[in-house]
């Protein structure tokens, strides 16, 4: 047998077998070798170019997180200078401690109102979406279609058109800078319902047939048998709305107008539009704030894949 | 949920009235279903179909500061915000900026699928380096974007990269001739959310048949160029609809790079407004004009609509192939 440097199967000639095992691989072609095409100096360069050029796209695509904790980190001198290099020339820990000191930058107040609308928008989202993406997927109700288009519908509708709109409502409401106002309107987020109900569709029905013949109904299945067997959708959608939560910038922008009711990104953008204050307590803050972040990515990026792909199927 | 009389009878289900059982269905069904959906409708009625009705109201009415306005106005706001050149100069950013980020977003993400998709080792490591971004806020991007990469003075990276070869300094957001602010903003977006649809584009590769590539190498197709054209591309069909979709709507929405990139302290520049810029500063802004506002909103809502079914005519959606 030849040896070949790699085992891709696409890349390569196929094995010059001998004449029996030719004709035992027609025999079951389930089971036969890919068919290969033989390997080529051509194609050996080529690859060695698109690992070059991934590389170097990685690096620019990491910059950004660089300049970031880079600019935050140095002393002013560094980011303004003349001679801006870069690698910094010295790293200065204590521009930390003069973010969170600093009493004309509400930081410490738009971490938490951040965290707050995060975690109770994710919650509630999980609750009102899990249960409207089981009852389509799974209670039969003749309307149960066009329930679900009319949800899906909003979808469609960007928030140039309900912005002004929602905004008139809240603020008839009495709800301007305030947590109520920040979080119920965007707890309806019907791309939630869509990936529960697809992942319900999939999730097998025999738990469930079990709990009924066991005459649980409705309610306590759902609660008893489907929630815990189901935890990975939970932390997909939780994780993709608590990033879009804590990231989103227009609606608490229009909303939160109070100091105190601002976000992180609210009191970011004020602060970036404003320039009032030094670039390091700048960088610094913005480094902060997607720290959270980047702890949920870490921790949930496996259901966060797999959320992303379902978006893109549409049936 | 048996009734009083229900419960009298030897067969309940059967002793209900007919209104009964036909608004609870077999064995309650119905009832649960709006048990479990009920929540959710409501508050998706109230906070996005109540707001679009009141919208459409409101957009007749002079409405200056409030919501419950008296003066009915006919089609003037229309005439208003139609006339207006700052608005249309919107739906023209729009359509300029949908026309340079779309493309590109689909171009990079596709590459880096088909390059990461190849990949015999750290595929997860540089999956994970595009989608890191994901992550990021546009607010902080932005930020980052217009203080450190494309500062106008010289200690940006930009610039400073640009002084290494012996250009000088270019004032990339606030120079209109040449407009560069637009490779500011195409390529803020593009970092942002190519990680995004690489990843929905990686699952579409996954999903292709082995048994295609396999035949496509026994009729003597080359690997590259021709595999892609004929197979690859051609079954990524229905991903690539999915992904142009998705950009062009929220393309639709952007606001948030362009609010943080170009407003300043001295307010928001006169050229770069898309629609939801322009939108903010006229119904948010001084006045509150609500009712020229809501037209706005009204006319855009009626662009996407006939967007979105000229677009899935175009890629014709739901027609049954393959």
């Amino acid at each position: 047998m030849r040896r070949y440097p790699t085992d891709d199967p696409t890349a390569y000639a196929p094995p010059r077998a001998s004449t029996p095992a030719r004709i035992r691989a027609a025999a079951r072609p389930s089971v036969r070798p890919p068919v290969r095409s033989p390997v080529r100096a051509p194609e050996r360069v080529g690859r060695a170019l698109r690992s070059v050029l991934l590389i170097v796209l990685a690096a620019l695509f990491l910059v950004p997180f660089y300049l970031l904790v880079r600019n935050g980190l140095a002393t002013e001198a560094d980011i303004t200078g003349t001679d801006w290099t870069f690698f910094p020339h010295s790293l200065k820990w204590s521009n930390l401690r003069e973010l969170f000191d600093d009493s004309s930058v509400p930081m410490v107040r738009a971490l938490r109102n951040s965290a707050v609308i995060a975690v109770l928008t994710t919650v509630g989202t999980l609750l009102l979406a899990s249960l409207a993406g089981y009852g389509l997927a799974r209670i039969e109700y003749p309307y149960a279609n066009r329930v679900f288009y009319a949800f899906l519908v909003t979808l469609m509708i960007p928030s140039a058109v309900t912005f002004v709109p929602s905004f008139v409502l809240v603020s008839s409401l009495g709800w301007i800078s305030t947590l109520r106002g920040l979080i119920v309107p965007t707890l309806f987020n019907a791309f939630a319902v869509f990936l529960f109900r697809q992942y319900f569709l999939g999730f097998p029905r025999e738990l469930e047939d079990a709990a009924k013949v066991d005459g649980l109904g409705h309610w306590r299945t759902y609660w008893r048998i489907v929630v815990p067997n189901t935890r990975p959708v939970f932390a997909a959608v939780g994780a993709i709305v608590f990033i879009g939560s804590w990231n989103s910038f227009l609606w608490p922008l229009v909303i939160g107008q109070d100091r105190d009711a601002w976000t992180v990104q609210v009191a970011l953008a004020t602060f970036t539009t404003a320039q009032t204050v030094n670039l390091h307590e700048l960088f610094i803050a913005a480094a902060v704030s997607i720290l959270p972040l980047l702890v949920v990515f870490v921790v949930l990026q496996r259901h966060i894949v797999a959320g992303a792909e379902r978006s893109g199927i549409d049936d | 949920m048996r009734t009083p009389e229900a419960a009298r009878t030897r067969t309940p289900e059967a002793a209900r009235t007919p209104l009964m059982r036909r608004l609870l269905g077999p064995e309650n069904r119905y009832l649960w279903f709006w048990v479990f959906v009920g929540p959710f409708a409501a508050g998706l009625a109230l906070f996005t179909y109540v707001p679009l009705v009141w919208s459409v109201w409101l957009s007749f009415f002079d409405a200056h500061n409030t919501v419950t306005p008296t003066d009915f106005v006919g089609l003037d706001n229309y005439a208003e915000i139609l006339g207006d050149p700052s608005f249309t100069a919107g739906l023209t950013t729009f359509a300029g900026f949908s026309l340079l980020i779309v493309p590109a977003t689909y171009a990079l993400s596709l590459a880096l699928a088909l390059m990461v998709s190849r990949l015999r080792f750290a595929q997860a490591f540089f999956r994970s380096v595009f989608f890191l971004p994901t992550a990021c806020s546009y607010v902080v991007a932005a930020m980052i974007w217009k203080l450190s990469i494309f500062n106008g003075v010289r200690y940006g990276l930009a610039n400073t990269v640009l002084g290494w070869f012996g250009g000088s300094d270019v004032a990339w957001l606030s120079t209109t001739s040449p407009p560069w602010y637009w490779l500011v903003i195409v390529t803020v977006r593009l970092w942002l959310q190519a990680g995004f649809y690489m990843v929905i584009l990686l699952a579409g590769l996954q999903r292709i048949p082995a048994t295609l590539y396999e035949a496509a190498a026994v009729d003597g197709a080359h690997p590259g160029w021709q595999v892609f054209r004929h197979i690859t591309f051609p079954q990524l069909r229905a991903t690539s609809v999915a992904v142009v979709l998705l950009l062009v709507i929220n393309a639709f929405q952007a606001f948030d790079e362009f609010y943080n990139l170009l407003s300043t302290a001295r307010g928001y520049p006169p050229y770069a407004r898309p629609p939801l810029v322009y939108l903010y500063y006229v119904a948010l802004g001084q006045g509150q004009n609500l009712g020229v506002g809501s037209a706005g909103a009204v006319i855009l809502a009626l662009i996407i609509a006939v967007v979105t079914v000229v677009q899935a005519r175009w890629f014709g959606l739901g027609r049954q192939e393959d």
